[in-house]
């Protein structure tokens, strides 16, 4: 057969294509099982890191279901609503209106105190930012804090997951003394921001750290009407 | 092992090193380099793809017609670099994590469609299979120099143990932030070549 032939080419060329989408396919889905329980183990991870826990693979699941007490849904009024808090994926629930958001919120009983566990989302300088961050029972004193990135740059921007940058949160408030919410602000190293509290940003990450400061403000202030209820 | 093929698979090792000798694949090379583990992964993943795309268009290189032969390839590699990066979202999801897009873009590597289009279509599978190796070798020798160094004068660590010791430190010796920088990369690879040109006369160019 003439391999120049056009009925050649495109008979070759559909052939290829259905191949290789039938060998992908079949790739895909055998292994996303695999996929799924590391995404899980993953997210139990980031979890427990926010009320500072160290977790490995092995054993992230047993902890978590030892310190994770409770895992709901709260909706922009602060309200509870139904629905499994663990699958819900922040960034799903920001693209709906603001009325039908729901936020998911995680319970910790650390050493018998609650501590509440909130989601964030955001954008970094190359890509989505996430997080979590944990409140004592006051709901406003920030407890702990871990927080992901797609594509941070290396060496700079991504450094925001280490717990060197997480632990700056401890301790720090995120309502004024005056009772309205602030945030905490992440600021250039070196500077302050007034009339709230703020940590130090990372050296030549700043596009990251805006982004970090960003997230924080906007996801918590979600979480607005459910911290200040009761 | 034929003297042929033993050429053909450590000949890109030194002599004909996709990275310093036909400065292919540098972009990789600036971007996953700034620690050593990552550098390690990278470079298996584009071992496994050079060598299993090579393999495939080899047994191909038949039926391919002329007109679309860089789309087939094109496809071969993308599907072969989809299958990795599943894989190892599913056995070494931390290290996929910290590679994230980098694995996408062996797709876009030079190495990997330049040595389809001079080897693989003109060879049997089993050299192909060797040449995909050796360069994937070529390539990841030098992804895990320019790491080591970067790691080590960058951060103090290696494999993110830290390896310079606290004392260093107090006498006042600071890790190199630029090391971290991508730019950095090009210049530890520029001396790599400086290094292999000076030592190999043949591969100094005569003007």
């Amino acid at each position: 057969m003439n391999k120049d032939s056009n009925v050649y080419t495109i008979i070759y060329a559909s052939v290829m294509v259905v191949l290789v989408a039938l060998l992908l396919a079949f790739t895909s889905e055998s292994l996303r099982p695999m996929q799924a329980k590391n995404e899980a183990v993953d997210k139990m991870r980031q979890i427990l890191t926010s009320v500072n826990v160290e977790s490995t693979n092995a054993n992230a699941e047993e902890l978590y279901n030892q310190l994770i007490v409770d895992a709901f849904l709260v909706n922009s009024n602060g309200d509870k609503v139904d629905g499994n808090a663990f699958d819900t994926e922040l960034v799903n629930e920001l693209r709906k209106p603001v009325a039908e958001r729901s936020y998911p919120v995680f319970v910790a009983n650390i050493d018998g105190s609650m501590k509440y566990i909130l989601s964030l989302r955001g954008a970094g300088l190359w890509g989505p930012l996430w997080g979590f961050i944990s409140l004592d029972d006051d709901k406003e004193t920030i407890y702990g804090a871990s927080f992901g990135h797609e594509g941070e740059t290396p060496g700079l921007g991504a450094e925001i997951d280490k717990p060197a940058f997480a632990h700056e949160f401890t301790g720090k408030k995120i309502f004024n003394a005056e009772g309205q919410y602030t945030s905490v602000a992440v600021v250039k190293p070196g500077q302050v921001a007034q009339g709230r509290d703020y940590v130090d940003g990372i050296s030549g990450g700043t596009i990251t750290s805006q982004g970090v400061d960003a997230m924080l403000y906007s996801s918590l202030e979600a979480y607005e009407p459910f911290l200040t209820n009761e | 092992m034929s003297p042929k093929n033993k050429f053909v698979l450590f000949n890109p090792l030194a002599k004909n090193n996709p990275i310093t000798v036909q400065m292919l694949g540098v972009c990789s090379a600036l971007a996953v380099t700034s620690k050593l583990e990552p550098s390690i992964v990278m470079s298996i993943s584009v071992i496994a793809v050079l060598g299993l795309s090579n393999v495939v268009i080899s047994l191909l290189r038949n039926t391919i017609p002329g007109r679309i032969r860089i789309i087939v390839q094109l496809v071969v590699v993308a599907a072969l670099v989809t299958i990795v990066n599943e894989v190892l979202k599913a056995f070494a999801y931390d290290v996929s994590k910290q590679l994230s897009v980098f694995i996408g873009l062996i797709i876009t590597n030079c190495i990997v469609m330049g040595r389809l289009e001079a080897f693989a279509l003109g060879n049997k599978p089993w050299p192909a299979f060797l040449d995909g190796v050796g360069n994937g070798l070529g390539y990841g020798i030098i992804l895990v120099i320019v790491g080591f160094f970067r790691e080590l004068l960058g951060s103090g660590t290696l494999f993110g143990f830290q390896v310079i010791p606290d004392k260093f430190y107090e006498w006042g010796y600071e890790n190199n932030g630029l090391m971290i920088l991508p730019p950095m990369a090009l210049i530890v690879v520029a001396c790599i070549i400086w290094v292999q040109r000076s030592r190999d006369k043949e591969l100094q160019e005569k003007n």
